[in-house]
């Protein structure tokens, strides 16, 4: 006998998340995913958003990592509060995972929850976390070809940070072509170019950032 | 590495239909999905293998239908199947489009006894 099922695989996770964009919501706290190779600079933009929001907007911090706490403890320094995720060697955060951490952040003395996704361009696409916003580096060194290889990260993608851009003089990235070949899928995604190392684009992509979490409470 | 989670949300999906049905066993598990998962099907199937030992999908035969990346361009309006490194409309040439399928991922039915 055959049955008709037509059900999404990922649907339960997708539950999942939709219950912790409530939790969050009730608690008024706009969460961001942000994904990216490995290298490519999460904690580094972490870091920078921290410092550029002291005093205006407070910030709490989930680190999803194969295994170290290396980057919570980078973090943990600044005084932002942050709770650690070990995947164990799993290649992306999930709903469930994030559901988790999430008793452990105090979400009532945050406005911002930056959730730093295990380093992996194809893997976090597939699993939503109950974010606001899905933010995507993608770094000079890795090449402009990326959007090719893994189009449904950039086509998921709400912003298009292009990191490193300091290594620009040094390397063939063709940062026009990048951002044409993503608009071309991708019509509302916000493309900024930055450096964690010289701070370069930094404020326009708080801007935007805090454009976004105006919008939400509004 | 991702086809192992999703593997195992298949199956937690696949076992709870079957156990509505009263099925005693699994005998064919259709998928559809999107080029643009990612999803590798040779994974889903070495995954499944062990997964599903002990379960009555056991030895479920798994079909798969894989739906290409597919586009309609804004200029046009045309669909086409979005080619690797060369994301333009191969009618006008533009390069503003929508993306209308490639993103799937879900049972499309079971068989069972
Ligand atoms: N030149 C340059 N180096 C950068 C920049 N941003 C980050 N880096 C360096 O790139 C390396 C990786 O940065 P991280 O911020 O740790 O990257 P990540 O994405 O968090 O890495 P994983 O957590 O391991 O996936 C570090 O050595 C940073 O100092 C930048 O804008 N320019
Ligand atoms: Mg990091
Ligand atoms: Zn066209």
């Amino acid at each position: 006998m055959e049955i008709k099922v037509l059900k999404d695989i990922l649907g339960a996770n997708e539950q999942m998340a939709e219950r912790n964009r409530q939790l969050l919501d009730s608690n008024q706290v706009f969460a961001v995913n942000l994904m990216s190779s490995p290298g490519a600079g999460k904690t580094s933009l972490i870091l920078e958003t921290i410092n550029r929001l002291k005093g205006k907007t407070r910030v709490g911090v989930i680190e999803g990592d194969v295994s170290s706490s290396l980057d919570a403890e980078l973090i943990a320094k600044q005084g932002v509060p942050v709770v650690q995720i070990n995947t164990g060697g799993g290649c992306h955060l999930d709903a469930n995972m994030t559901y988790s951490a999430l008793s452990n952040v105090p979400l009532q003395d945050i406005e911002l929850l930056l959730i730093e996704n295990v380093g992996n361009l194809i893997c976090p696409a597939e699993f939503a976390l109950g974010e606001h916003r899905k933010v995507l580096i993608s770094s000079v060194p890795e090449g402009d070809d990326k959007p090719f290889k893994y189009p449904l990260m950039f086509h998921q993608a709400d912003a298009v940070l292009i990191n490193k851009i300091d290594l620009l003089p040094y390397l063939k990235f063709d940062t026009q072509a990048f951002s044409q070949a993503i608009k071309g899928i991708n019509r509302e995604v916000e493309i900024f170019q930055i450096s964690c190392a010289t701070s370069q684009g930094i404020e326009q992509w708080v801007s935007w950032l805090l454009t976004q979490m105006s919008m939400k409470q509004s | 590495m991702h086809e192992l989670a999703i593997t195992q949300n298949m199956l937690d999906l696949v076992l709870e239909q079957a156990k509505k049905a009263e099925a005693r066993k699994v005998g064919r598990i259709n998928l559809v999905i999107g080029e643009m998962t990612g999803v590798v099907d040779g994974c889903v199937q070495f995954y499944f293998g062990f997964l599903s030992e002990g379960t009555i999908a056991e030895k479920a035969a798994l079909s798969f239908t894989v739906v290409p990346t597919t586009a309609r361009c804004r200029g046009c309006d045309k669909l086409f199947k979005l080619k690797e490194f060369d994301w333009t409309c191969p009618y006008c040439q533009g390069n503003n489009m929508e993306i209308v399928a490639g993103q799937e991922l879900f049972v499309e039915s079971i068989e069972v006894e």
